[in-house]
């Protein structure tokens, strides 16, 4: 066998022996990846045969049947689409412009100094993931103060990837005190209040996941405080305007707080939970900038980053929100519809506690209707889950996260007695 | 307020052929002609929703049991088996060996990135940066990019494109590849050569396999314009299928953006071929997970659409006749542009523009004349002189072939 081409570039040093060639693979090095903790969830659910089976890990909204819901004006605006003879031609790189401005409006508010003054840029994006990535990138190539990006403790899982594998390191400060299950506000305004000045430092804009512990309106502005005192970079990840309390102005409160306090944020937006559009992939990523100027030079930039990453992005999803967005009634329709699904988890969650109650349970479950959005985390200890799923066919997460959005009025009692047995 | 973190950022300069779109555009001349981007026009010189896509998208929009749920990281199982069986043929012994996997990307780009986020990390050793990657001159402009921001270091050009003769410059091909570094990578454009239409035959295709199986070189196809570029799907994929039957591992990223008409919807495929299925398993858990924090999991419409046709005998006949009707089109535009330039006289050798196959041409106009083109007669092109045969009609030609004449003739 020839090994010229070794000799010639001796860099290369291969870590398998060329001796077998072409026996073996180039891959034979390759690891199995871990498999995904939550999808393990889904599959172990799946196989499961009890007829009482719940699936407390999927992170998407069902309605009171258990079933995935399509919004009605999602369907309208499909039909709209339907009807109209449009065309497959590429959109541009940023995106949709109907969806990208209506996006900006929605998470600033129709009012916001900045959007009117088209100090932003907004870029349409795959979903929250491909949002939070471009911004990732983004961030990596022209921010050169820091490498952190500060994430609250704990915060979805698909965070610290995202940010890793764009080329940056990843810091914590306090956020979940596991003794109470609710906001270590004074552990987290202590470790911001020492992250090094320029540092990234992600927020969850509503409906932290998996938490559901957010901060009140009080605390938002301490925080806001003390990351301008501390010269931070805010990035906010919004994956739940509207999801949250039902109200979409109460959700981006934080958001447009942060941004009337001059505090120039990154924004990432999901429209997965909130319009149920999850496989359609509809998201946005936005830049607050200091002019309409700046905004037009980022842009630029951030189309160079995403064209060799898809080129532009895909069309049905960000053409069903815009639609909603843009037309006064399906817009009203939306508003009622998402404040429905908020609603119903939000009674599942009062309904959960009162059955808890009701089990006899001597615990404090306040939390579990203080949190807010699609995720709880009960305070369950990894031993309690197993027995839930082992015992009672009750899948989550060993954090002892569950997806509100997975128990019914149909369920509610059986999960409550569960809880009961694996907690007394 | 603070000086802002983003004062330093420069303005960044625009993709060039987005811009040709624009200054077609802004462009008020009536005469004017898009030559530029690359999409599929009528002979009304429209855009073309392909009627089995009308006919499925119609039958997705009635499917009221059909929901937005997050399709598998992977994608649609339907879609990503079907588009593999397309690039490899019924018959592959890849599959019949189940040594064989797809991921579901975002277009042939997301395909492509994907690919090469995988290279980077798990080829040639881990995270090896410096293995050389090579891309033909000229590729696609893009090719570069995605390879670069993967991590790439060291991207190197192959020979590829002889102006002089207006063909393929094979032993510059073949002589790079016997003095590239053993186990660099190879990005090998499939069929319908973006931007100069010119393909290696079979034979030339055969003397390229036999370099890179005796260098250990990897080979990654592009293969944008499967069906599109002669109008048989197998002859499209002739190349890709060879190098499977002389038993390379290699990467197929695949575009449905053209074939299907879908380009804004964004429906591409990566074809991973391995020695065995275990190996595959192992390629396939890892690219999962660079999906993850790239896209999640991919968008389900488009997938949709091309999982249904292909899975139906009838819509996939149907479909195969759309595509005809393209490769058809682009066809004639390619002979009807030839025969007007040689009775016209116009200087040089025009027999190029019927030998290269697919959308694009390397006419051989030069930046002067290219830039004659635009600003004189508002025909639209690429500088590099690669003009889009979609954007010919038979009410264009005539102006067309003249024009270039007049560059010809005029400007040197």
């Amino acid at each position: 066998m020839s090994r010229v081409g070794a000799r010639l570039c001796p860099v290369l040093k291969p870590n398998f022996s060329l001796l077998y060639f072409p026996f073996s693979s180039w891959w034979s090095h390759v690891e199995m990846g871990p498999p995904d903790p939550i999808l393990g969830v889904t599959e172990a659910f799946k196989r499961d045969t009890n007829s009482k089976k719940m699936n407390l890990g999927v992170g998407a909204y069902r309605d009171d049947n258990g079933k995935p819901y399509v919004l009605s004006c999602v369907r309208k605006a499909e039909a709209m689409m339907a009807s109209k003879k449009m065309d497959k031609e590429y959109l541009p790189i940023a995106g949709l412009a109907d969806f990208t401005r209506a996006s900006a409006e929605l998470a600033l508010g129709e009012n916001s100094e900045a959007f009117k003054s088209g100090r932003y840029v907004t870029v349409q994006g795959i979903s929250g993931t491909g949002s939070l990535r471009i911004g990732a990138n983004f961030l990596q190539r022209f921010f050169k103060s820091s490498r952190d990006v500060y994430l609250p403790k704990p915060s979805w899982g698909n965070h610290t990837p995202i940010f890793r594998d764009a080329g940056l390191q990843l810091q914590a400060y306090r956020y979940y005190d596991p003794k109470t299950c609710s906001l270590d506000f004074s552990g987290a305004m202590d470790d911001i209040s020492k992250i090094p000045e320029k540092s990234i430092i992600l927020l969850h804009a509503c409906a932290h996941n998996p938490t559901g512990v957010d901060p009140r309106q009080e605390q938002w502005k301490e925080l806001a405080a003390v990351v301008k005192k501390r010269n931070l970079l805010v990035y906010f990840d919004m994956a739940y305007q509207g999801f949250a309390s039902g109200d979409i102005n109460r959700d981006a409160w934080a958001v447009r707080y942060f941004i009337e306090q001059g505090i120039n944020v990154l924004l990432s937006q999901s429209y997965a939970k909130n319009m149920g559009l999850y496989g359609e992939r509809a998201g946005a990523f936005s830049v607050i900038c200091s002019d309409a100027e700046e905004a037009k030079r980022v842009e630029s930039q951030l189309k160079i980053l995403i064209r060799p990453m898809y080129s532009n992005p895909p069309l049905n999803g960000a053409r069903i929100a815009s639609i909603i967005l843009n037309t006064p009634d399906l817009r009203k329709e939306w508003l009622v519809e998402v404040k429905g699904m908020a609603d119903r988890i939000i009674s599942m969650r009062t309904q959960l506690v009162s059955n808890l109650k009701k089990e006899g349970s001597s615990h404090n479950w306040q939390h579990i209707t203080d949190q807010i959005g699609m995720f709880c985390f009960t305070g369950l200890k990894p031993e309690q889950v197993e027995r839930l799923t082992k015992e009672f066919s009750i899948y989550m997460t060993k954090d002892g996260r569950i997806s509100v959005a997975g128990v019914t009025s149909g369920n509610v009692g059986y999960l409550a007695h569960a809880i009961h047995q694996v907690t007394k | 307020m603070a000086a802002s973190i983003f004062t330093a950022v420069p303005r960044a300069p625009p993709v060039a052929v987005f811009k040709l779109t624009a200054d077609f555009r802004e462009d008020g001349d009536a005469r004017k002609v898009n030559l530029g981007v690359g999409a599929y026009r009528t002979d009304e010189g429209q855009p073309w929703v392909l009627p089995v896509v009308k006919k499925v998208e119609q039958m997705i929009a009635s499917d009221s049991s059909l929901n937005h749920e997050y399709l598998p990281i992977l994608g649609l199982p339907e879609f990503r088996a079907n588009a593999s069986r397309i690039a490899l043929g019924d018959d592959s012994p890849a599959i019949k060996e189940n040594r064989i996997g797809s991921v579901q990307s975002l277009g042939g780009t997301g395909a492509l990135r994907i690919g090469a986020e995988f290279l980077r990390r798990w080829y040639n050793g881990n995270n090896n940066t410096a293995t050389p990657v090579y891309i033909s001159a000229p590729s696609w402009e893009n090719h570069n990019s995605v390879f670069v921001d993967a991590g790439f270091k060291d991207i190197r050009t192959y020979h590829y494109w002889d102006a002089a003769k207006r063909g393929l410059d094979l032993q510059g091909l073949l002589d790079d590849m016997e003095k590239a570094p053993e186990f660099s990578i190879f990005i090998l454009h499939a069929c319908a050569h973006n931007p100069t239409g010119t393909d290696p035959t079979p034979d030339q295709w055969k003397q390229i396999a036999a370099v890179m199986k005796r260098r250990f070189l990897f080979p990654f196809f592009d293969s944008a314009y499967q069906g599109f570029a002669s109008g048989s799907l197998d002859k499209d994929a002739w190349a890709v299928r060879y190098f499977v039957s002389e038993g390379f591992e290699l990467f197929c990223a695949q575009s449905f953006s053209k074939n299907f008409g879908l380009y804004n919807e964004r429906v591409g495929n990566l074809t991973v071929v391995g020695k065995d299925a275990d190996n595959v398993q192992r390629v396939l858990s890892q690219m999962e997970k660079i999906v993850r924090t790239t896209w999640s999991n991919p968008p389900s419409q488009g997938a949709r659409i091309v999982a249904t046709t292909l899975c139906s005998p009838q819509l996939f006949a149907e479909w195969y006749d759309n595509v005809k009707t393209m490769a058809d089109r682009v066809l004639l535009m390619r002979s009807e542009l030839r025969s007007r330039l040689e009775s016209l006289g116009t200087p040089g050798t025009w027999n190029h523009i019927t030998e290269q196959i697919g959308m694009f041409s390397f006419t051989g106009l030069n930046p002067k004349q290219v830039e004659y083109m635009i600003k004189e007669k508002h025909i639209y092109l690429m500088a590099s002189g690669r003009i889009n045969m979609c954007g010919l009609t038979t009410k264009n030609l005539d102006y067309v072939a003249k024009s270039i004449h007049e560059a010809v003739t005029k400007v040197q």
